[in-house]
């Protein structure tokens, strides 16, 4: 299955996240357990032209500094598991709050699509989102959807398709923070890259250092730390 | 370079208020984005919810309004209380004359009729009338103001306080749930997601007076402190004294988790989103049938099952003599001196002791043991219960201390038990009851020994 991609969903609760997942995979549903953690995550296929898309729907979270367990999950399932597109699912009517996530994913990740849902709803309460500037403050493709009325789906598998295939080219605009901070992610980012190289955004990785990410550290220990340890034995043999 | 040796260096470089930074400038972002990406005409539903919360959430009138609410629900509570609770009362005392009569009937040995009507009967029934009543108009009250999306601004004003005694601002929720029943608000902390939060607001979720509290607090508040007032106004006061205890519980609430994230809980509180929904007009005939029937039911029910057996219970120690002494009365003497310190007594002592499996219980123990007839004592008026107590040397301290030792004092079984599931650790379940245990020990040992040495009493 050469032309099968993983696509996870991410999204703050009550956004419609499921109902998208629901109404893209309808019963080609099955869950999943991810390594190392029993936490299983509901995953389905969907065909569009010549390719499987397999939807992974992910816990439903407010931030992804892994405060909770859901948080967790969601997090490491985006950075580690590196899906070929992250899907960050938005509330219409609530996008101040809604951002917030989005940008966290934005620092992590490559290939995001920005899904902004409930636009029926919205458009309701006056709410009118210019989706191309956005896209172009982003540096990825935002898309306007309402999953409750199946509005928006092509546009959403046609980008998820041209991402995969390499027609767009996702550039997410990095979040700038005051001087103090960037300083300090200077002066740490050389060393973080010295240790995961291009395995991960080490711009993302230092600040979670700064921020004291315990979990996090714990989590490349395992996964980088043995990998490590496995080359510097072959190199001593 | 080890990834852990960086992690240090990384922490040695930041400071504390990162994280604050961090989700500050994430949202300046986001509302940058917003302002420029998205058109806003306001429709009007949404500046009544910004409008409602610009008052409720205010930093002015933010705190008043809570206060009123709390003062409004209770004294709804125990105005409306009182005579259905006097009616229930009067119609199980005529139920049991003639349970009384059947038994004569049929002719059973005295003990019988002493364990099942004198004990099972009345001490059931005592629960039922004093508790069903306030219950069945709190908690539909209490589920109007959650649906109408009251709730989550109180956690939001609440927030800051709980900021800075290093617990989590969704503990005010926690402690809400906490005026029903603590066993439920155990359970209900796991919305908490850091577990050091979570264990604070386990610990002194204890501090809010529950259910089966209500019943000894708005008796002993009404009968000693309203004592002067009639009418309307002996509500008034009564709640007054009630607003006051439950005031007195919140800010020791903030003291030992101030105290315990200075040292066996230490650490700053995380970040999280509180989501604040539109308010809506609650359904409110479904709200209050769905609170009242299946709430009060439950939460009646459990009582009922534990007061029975400790209502045969005492009955039975009160009624087997050792000597010419009752087993109840050799540990009411062996009490009575550590009581004194306190302000209290023997009895209430062993009451409490005796009430361990549920707050409920201890009033009607304690009447029992007063009037040492055996069982517990339907007491037609409040007159004659304010009789009983003051012959035993009750005064206004007494029943001050009584209802200080009833909000701070150990957990109930089944929220010690909740507690042990949720923690899975005997050392916290034990902390649990010993934190409170010492604070209820040591708050009236002060008034007490104040009011003495001032000559006040």
């Amino acid at each position: 299955m050469g032309n099968s991609y993983r696509i996870a969903l991410a999204g703050n609760p009550n956004t419609g996240k499921s109902t998208l997942f629901n109404a893209l995979t309808g019963l080609r549903q099955h869950t999943g357990n991810w390594a190392g953690k029993t936490v299983s995550l509901a995953q389905g296929n969907v065909q569009y032209k010549d390719k499987t898309f397999n939807l992974i729907d992910l816990p439903g979270t407010y931030s992804l500094f892994s405060n909770s367990s859901d948080e967790e999950v969601a997090r490491n399932y985006i950075v580690f598991e590196k899906p070929d597109v992250t899907v960050v699912v938005l509330d219409a009517t609530s996008l101040e709050r809604n951002f917030n996530l989005a940008l966290q994913v934005l620092e992590m990740t490559k290939n995001v699509i920005i899904c902004i849902n409930l636009i029926d709803v919205a458009e309701k309460q006056g709410i009118t989102i210019n989706e191309r500037i956005l896209t172009n403050r982003l540096g990825v493709p935002v898309i306007k959807i309402s999953a409750r009325n199946k509005k928006g789906f092509p546009m959403l598998l046609d980008t998820i398709d041209r991402i995969v295939t390499g027609a767009i080219e996702c550039e997410p605009v990095q979040m700038t923070y005051s001087d103090d901070i960037e300083k300090q992610i200077k002066k740490i980012e050389p060393k973080v890259y010295e240790l995961v190289g291009n395995q991960l955004s080490t711009r993302w990785v230092s600040l979670r250092l700064l921020d004291g990410d315990e979990k996090l550290l714990n989590e490349i220990n395992q996964r980088f730390g043995q990998r490590r340890q496995h080359n510097e034995y072959s190199t001593v043999i | 370079m080890s990834i852990q040796q960086l992690y240090e260096e990384a922490q040695q470089l930041s400071s504390a208020k990162l994280r604050d930074d961090i989700v500050q400038q994430l949202y300046e972002r986001s509302h940058h984005l917003c302002s420029e990406g998205i058109n806003y005409t306001k429709s009007k539903r949404d500046t009544r919810t910004e409008k409602l919360d610009a008052i409720f959430t205010s930093p002015i009138f933010g705190f008043p309004i809570m206060l009123t609410m709390l003062g409004v629900l209770f004294y709804l509570t125990i105005a409306g209380a009182n005579i259905p609770s006097s009616m229930l009362a009067e119609f199980f005392g005529s139920l049991e004359n003639y349970l009384t009569a059947f038994f004569g009937f049929l002719n059973t040995p005295e003990w019988v009729h002493g364990v099942l009507v004198l004990g099972l009967y009345r001490g059931t029934t005592w629960v039922i009338s004093v508790m069903l009543p306030p219950m069945a108009i709190f908690f539909p009250t209490f589920a109007l103001l959650e649906n109408y999306g009251y709730l989550p601004r109180v956690a939001f004003n609440m927030d800051r306080l709980f900021k800075r005694v290093g617990a989590h601002g969704k503990q005010s929720l926690t402690m809400a749930m906490g005026f029903g029943c603590n066993a439920a608000a155990v359970i209900s902390t796991r919305i908490i997601e850091s577990p050091r939060e979570r264990m604070l607001a386990i610990l002194t979720n204890n501090f809010v007076p529950c259910n089966g509290r209500w019943g000894t607090l708005i008796v002993l508040a009404s009968l000693f402190m309203a004592a002067n007032f009639t009418g309307g106004l002996k509500s008034l006061v009564t709640t007054g004294v009630i607003v006051g205890i439950v005031m007195f519980g919140i800010i020791v609430t903030f003291f030992v988790s101030w105290v315990l994230s200075k040292t066996a809980l230490k650490g700053i509180p995380t970040h999280y989103t509180l989501e604040l929904p539109p308010y809506r007009k609650p359904k409110i005939f479904d709200t209050v049938v769905r609170s009242s029937l299946t709430k009060s039911w439950s939460v009646l029910m459990r009582a009922v099952k534990v007061a029975a057996p400790a209502a045969i219970l005492t009955w039975v120690f009160a009624n087997i003599y050792i000597g010419d002494t009752s087993i109840l009365m050799y540990a009411v003497e062996f009490l009575d001196p550590f009581g004194k310190l306190l302000g209290l007594d023997g009895y209430i002592m062993m009451a409490f002791i005796l009430g361990l499996p549920a707050n409920e219980i201890v009033l009607p123990i304690l009447l029992m043991g007063y009037l040492s007839t055996g069982s517990l004592t339907e007491v037609d008026s409040l007159v004659d219960l304010k009789q009983i107590f003051l012959d035993h040397g009750w005064t206004w301290l007494t029943a001050l201390n009584m209802m200080l030792f009833s909000l701070l004092h150990y957990p109930c079984g089944t929220t010690l038990l909740n507690i042990y599931k949720e923690t899975k650790s005997k050392k916290w379940t034990f902390l649990a009851f010993l934190i409170p245990t010492v604070i209820a020990i040591l708050v009236p040992l002060i008034i007490t020994q104040t009011v003495r040495f001032f000559g006040w009493m």
